[in-house]
């Protein structure tokens, strides 16, 4: 086990106390593990809360802060956080216009924000939730959990957190939200499994030579496994993989996401690629973000994410923003 | 002669559980890096342990309020979903009960009967979906028998999960690979009856 920690139990804690150091912008409740952009409650405006286990850094708390999120609740590794953190998020940003939870696709997010929308509607707290599911390596039917929420979380924050701080009303931050979603399809290959502190080892095994397509940011096991391909060659199949899902009739968002061990050199390698095949397939590309986002601990490997834009997707989307992870225009 | 059972009964239960979940817990996260995404053990170790610490500082005075003190505080430190569930368990089938000072075997099966159809209500789950319904189930049918029927219907219903292919909760993603697997959270929740039955041993009533 090669990781930079002191024991397991206080990874999360010790990252937090980091963030708060770096980040005087931030209120950190340490104890609490609630991050709080620091000049929340702002008047008049609706606030996005969101949040989920930890090992996706900088989603979610890396990204609170004027122009996206009010506040994150960073959970155990890889655990949903609990619902009291959520109350106290929501309490924490609440101006009295309401708040919108921003929700991935688990089964133990859903039930934890569930139950915390419910306490802070009991404690006065008007409260939407959004939920994201952008995956398609995973079937959305009866007998799965439906499909995962991934690189598209990092999408529905900044846009829907740009409509926010413009001072839309809670049912339109929410409409848009949902409008990103639905528009918003993900496709992540593994080349590596990652290593969770508490079991210092690979959560599951990838034996060298092979990669894993379709997993999902847990290290979740995807559609199938191949011997390895070049970044051509995954390019061509996880850009596939999302086009026959979303078909696009216009211009696309694009995020080229690194899972957290890959370098960016092999990343924007893979950008080249993934901007190929959309040429080839005909999709035009209106904006492009490359990067460790949405990432899984220490996995090799990446995600493509596209959204088909319209005007006012993409006006929000290039509206400012400041926040530890992302930043333009302010 | 039926035996009742008070508050006492009932954190002496929860505090042997909590050792149980902590000395398993290593099984529970290698059950789950299998199928899931190896963090159960963890999560329900940290739960329990603060459920133990709870009842210890504040003993609660009713069964019914030593189940739905523990439910909460279990919601408050696990996360996942193992949290609510678990949670949910504890809280429903504690207020199932009441404010009743005894209860009996009986009444105690009832309250979980209770519990775990809230689980199914809000994990959207049933038997054969292989969660831990499939050990939950059996077992609460099974306490109207004895707490050592229980203990046996939690342990072959967390058996029978294991060729099965999940339709819930992070295992779903698997499908087909998910087969040949026991459940997590099945076998955490023979865990808890096992440590129910040996509580009632202890007391020294039935088998």
């Amino acid at each position: 086990m090669r990781m930079l920690i002191n024991v397991p139990e206080t990874v999360v804690a010790d990252a937090l106390r980091g963030m708060a150091a770096a980040h005087p912008e931030l209120t950190v409740d340490v104890e609490r593990r609630v991050v709080v952009r620091r000049d929340a409650p702002v008047a008049g405006k609706v606030a996005l809360v969101s949040g989920g286990g930890s090992g996706h850094e900088p989603l979610h708390a890396g990204f609170v802060g004027p122009g996206m999120l009010a506040a994150a609740c960073p959970g155990e590794i890889f655990t949903s956080p609990v619902p009291d953190q959520m109350v106290r998020a929501a309490a924490a940003v609440d101006s009295g216009a309401g708040v919108l939870f921003v929700v991935k696709n688990y089964t133990g997010d859903v039930l934890n924000f569930e139950m915390a929308a419910e306490l802070a509607e009991d404690e006065g707290i008007q409260v939407a939730r959004v939920l994201v599911d952008d995956d398609v390596a995973v079937t959305d039917s009866l007998y799965t959990a439906g499909r995962r929420g991934t690189g598209a979380t990092l999408f529905v924050e900044k846009i829907a957190g740009a409509a926010a701080e413009e001072g839309a009303p809670l049912e339109r931050v929410e409409s848009v939200a949902r409008r990103v979603n639905e528009r918003s399809r993900s496709f992540g290959v593994a080349l590596s499994a990652c290593t969770t502190p508490a079991k210092g080892g690979p959560t599951f095994d990838l034996p060298d030579g092979e990669l894993e397509l379709g997993v999902g940011i847990h290290g979740e096991p995807g559609r199938e496994r191949r011997a390895m391909m070049t970044s051509r060659e995954i390019a061509d199949f996880a850009v596939d993989a999302v086009l026959e899902d979303l078909r696009p009739s216009g211009p696309v968002l694009a995020l080229v996401n690194g899972m957290g061990a890959t370098p960016l050199l092999e990343l924007y390698g893979f950008h080249a690629e993934v901007q190929r095949v959309l040429t080839e397939r005909g999709v035009p590309v209106a904006r492009t973000l490359v990067g460790n986002h949405v990432t899984s601990l220490d996995m090799a490997g990446c995600s493509v994410t596209l959204c088909e834009a319209d005007e006012e997707l993409l006006r929000l989307w290039d509206a400012p923003v400041r926040t530890p992870a992302l930043r333009w225009g302010m | 002669m039926t035996e009742t059972y008070g508050a006492e009964f009932l954190a002496r239960w929860l505090t042997a559980a909590a050792e149980d979940v902590d000395r398993e817990a290593d099984r529970l996260t290698d059950l789950d890096s299998a199928i899931g995404d190896a963090d159960h053990g963890a999560n329900l170790k940290r739960g329990f342990a603060a459920v133990a610490e709870t009842l210890a500082k504040e003993p609660p005075g009713t069964p019914g309020a030593v189940l739905t003190t523990a439910g909460r505080q279990l919601i408050s430190t696990v996360g996942g979903a193992s949290g609510p569930l678990y949670g949910t368990l504890l809280r429903s089938a504690g207020k199932a009960l009441g404010d009743e000072e005894r209860v009996g075997r009986e009444r105690l099966a009832e309250a979980f009967g209770a519990g775990v159809e809230a689980v199914a209500r809000l994990g959207g789950a049933q038997v054969g979906d292989k969660t831990m319904l499939d050990a939950l189930v059996p077992a609460a049918e099974a306490l109207r028998e004895s707490f050592a029927a229980a203990r046996a219907a939690a342990e072959e219903g967390a058996l029978a999960t294991v060729p099965l292919r999940a339709r819930k909760g992070r295992a779903s993603y698997l499908g087909e690979r998910s087969v040949g697997h026991r459940d997590p959270g099945a076998t955490s929740s023979a865990l808890l009856f096992a440590a129910l039955a040996d509580t009632a041993a202890e007391e020294g009533e039935e088998g």
